[in-house]
């Protein structure tokens, strides 16, 4: 069967990480985000490592590779840490890295953990002077008095050397834990989300911030949903949303109010009460949001499903897709394992045209939406000869299981795919499973 | 509504076509949810409420102290070596510890696999 978006064919072109089944904690990817160019792909970890791959100058003898990315910088970004007040240890878990926009030679990258918002500078050096007057090569000052003349000193070539260091530290500003940053496109200020409120920075000043949402209530036990996610308008820097756990999501304007508990917007669709139960309000909880790259759209994916909201309608969302309905009959299983508590992302494409996310099994989902087609691929060791075309799979929900079928009980639920990234404007794509980090192409041209 | 009827018909459903019952349709998520409160009987009458919420608000181990966090780390770091003789005559330290005195534990400097 065709694939989604004209005909799309995607391809293996890399796999990232070690190919052993004894995964190490600390190397679970926790996060996934191309730049704004799609030049630079940074990957975090549940041990606080952050690794960005860069992608190579395109090779033109061979234009059917794209290029490849190849590792560029890593650094330890968080380490963990102790609250002595609380007892409670704070994971270093990065848990969301997002790129600033470049202006000058350098990257800057914002990354998080539970607490800690961290500005870090990517910069190169590939040259190095050469001839200092006062000191030898080495280091090691001269003796003044055997200088007898003076020479202006050189820049001479140098094996590339590519350095990260922390230019901001925000910290002490969440009483929760952060679940989301989102960067402004005034370039100059970002949001941070926890669980119970949002905070607006100044990316040069560490030292205070502005509280623009508040849900905490005044008795804890009269606490009835948590915020899951928040992200600014890509072009109206005074927009932003965030979602709950309940499945809605709040539109705010910071024009109209310096807290923005009050929304200007509130989308939910609503629900059919006789088809409420248990599970209805947990599977309802919205994991992700993500404004389309034209800012007239947003998606979001709860547990079961991907849903397209037109901001101008707040009433029900324009589309819905199903990631895995066939997982509706397994609640009770999934709720004693956890797994309904999984918290799913959803990226757009350059164009909006396309939607993906993940699902279990290392299985991951596209849906066209002009097109109207979905299709299902997996990420495995199993399908990564180079520019192997991924064959579409399909999970058998009940009756006969048809040949290359796989049946829902046999499903690993283990192999989850939480983080996905799409390229900015190719179809180049950025898939993790728990260790490895899978980037598949487009086979065009 | 037939609330009721839903406990006592669920043992029969195996597969998620076969939904008839005597005389109503059962979602498969209200049969999930028939099969849970039989298994948990006392499941929260407040669904995806309080006791939820506060779980993931406080995600993350409570230790007692800080001394109680650097044992449990330690503890983990020798899980492998044996343990070692008790010593007759212990060294016990000359001041009560403070924060500062107690070792940091340091993460290790491993790179991630990823960049290999």
């Amino acid at each position: 069967m065709a694939g989604p978006g004209g005909d799309m064919q995607w391809c293996f072109s890399q796999v990232k990480g070690a190919i052993d089944d004894d995964v190490a904690e600390a190397d679970i990817i926790s996060t996934v985000e191309f730049n704004h160019t799609g030049e630079l792909l940074a990957t975090g970890d549940k041990g606080g490592r952050v690794v960005i791959f860069q992608q190579e100058i395109e090779n033109k003898s061979q234009p059917q590779f794209r290029s490849e990315y190849n590792v560029y910088s890593t650094f330890q970004s968080h380490e963990p840490e102790f609250d002595y007040l609380k007892s409670l240890e704070i994971e270093e878990k990065i848990n969301k890295i997002r790129w600033l926009p470049q202006k000058n030679a350098a990257q800057f990258l914002l990354s998080t953990n539970d607490k800690t918002i961290k500005l870090w500078k990517i910069s190169e050096r590939d040259k190095r002077p050469e001839g200092y007057n006062l000191k030898e090569e080495d280091g090691r000052y001269k003796d003044p008095n055997t200088i007898t003349s003076l020479r202006v000193p050189v820049l001479i070539p140098m094996d590339l050397m590519v350095e990260a260091s922390p230019r901001r530290v925000f910290a002490n500003a969440h009483t929760y834990h952060i679940n989301s940053i989102s960067v402004n496109s005034d370039n100059e200020t970002y949001l941070s989300a926890d669980d119970l409120r949002i905070n607006l920075w100044h990316l040069e000043i560490t030292d205070r911030s502005f509280n623009i949402v508040d849900i905490k209530p005044a008795n804890m036990e009269e606490l009835t949903e948590v915020i899951t996610a928040a992200e600014f308008h890509p072009h109206q820097c005074n927009t932003f949303v965030y979602s709950s756990s309940k499945g809605t999501i709040r539109l705010c304007d910071m024009r109209a109010s310096a807290l923005c508990d009050k929304h200007s917007k509130l989308f939910e669709e609503p629900e059919d009460p006789s088809n409420r139960s248990f599970f209805s309000e947990i599977i309802s909880s919205i994991s992700d949001v993500k404004f389309s790259h034209n800012g007239r759209y947003m998606m979001t994916r709860d547990y079961l499903s991907v849903k397209i909201w037109d901001l101008n309608m707040e009433n029900r969302p324009v589309e819905t897709y199903q990631v895995h309905e066939y997982l509706r009959s397994k609640l009770c299983s999934l709720y004693e394992n956890d797994c309904i508590f999984d918290k799913f992302e959803c990226c757009w494409n350059g164009n909006d045209s396309v939607v993906m996310t993940g699902s279990y099994n290392n299985f991951f989902r596209m849906f066209d939406r002009g097109q109207r087609r979905d299709v299902t691929l997996e990420a495995s060791r199993e399908n990564s000869k180079p520019l192997q075309v991924l064959k579409p799979r399909k999970v058998c929900a009940g009756g006969k299981r048809k040949k290359d079928e796989i049946s829902v009980d046999s499903l690993d639920f283990n192999k989850k795919i939480l983080h996905t990234a799409w390229h900015p404007q190719d179809n180049i794509i950025a898939v993790a499973t728990t260790n490895n980090l899978y980037i598949f192409q487009d086979k065009v041209n | 509504m037939s609330g009721d009827n839903e406990e006592t018909q669920t043992t029969e459903e195996t597969t998620m076509d076969d939904k008839e019952t005597q005389d109503k349709v059962i979602s498969p998520e209200k049969a999930e949810e028939a099969k849970l409160k039989a298994k948990y009987p006392n499941i929260g009458n407040k669904p995806g409420g309080s006791d939820l919420l506060r779980k993931r608000l406080t995600k993350g181990q409570k230790y007692f102290d800080s001394g109680d966090y650097n044992m449990a780390k330690a503890k983990i770091k020798n899980k492998q070596l044996p343990t070692a003789a008790p010593e007759k005559t212990e060294i016990t330290g000359d001041h009560i510890p403070t924060p500062q005195d107690l070792p940091q534990r340091k993460p290790s400097l491993v790179a991630s696999k990823l960049a290999g």
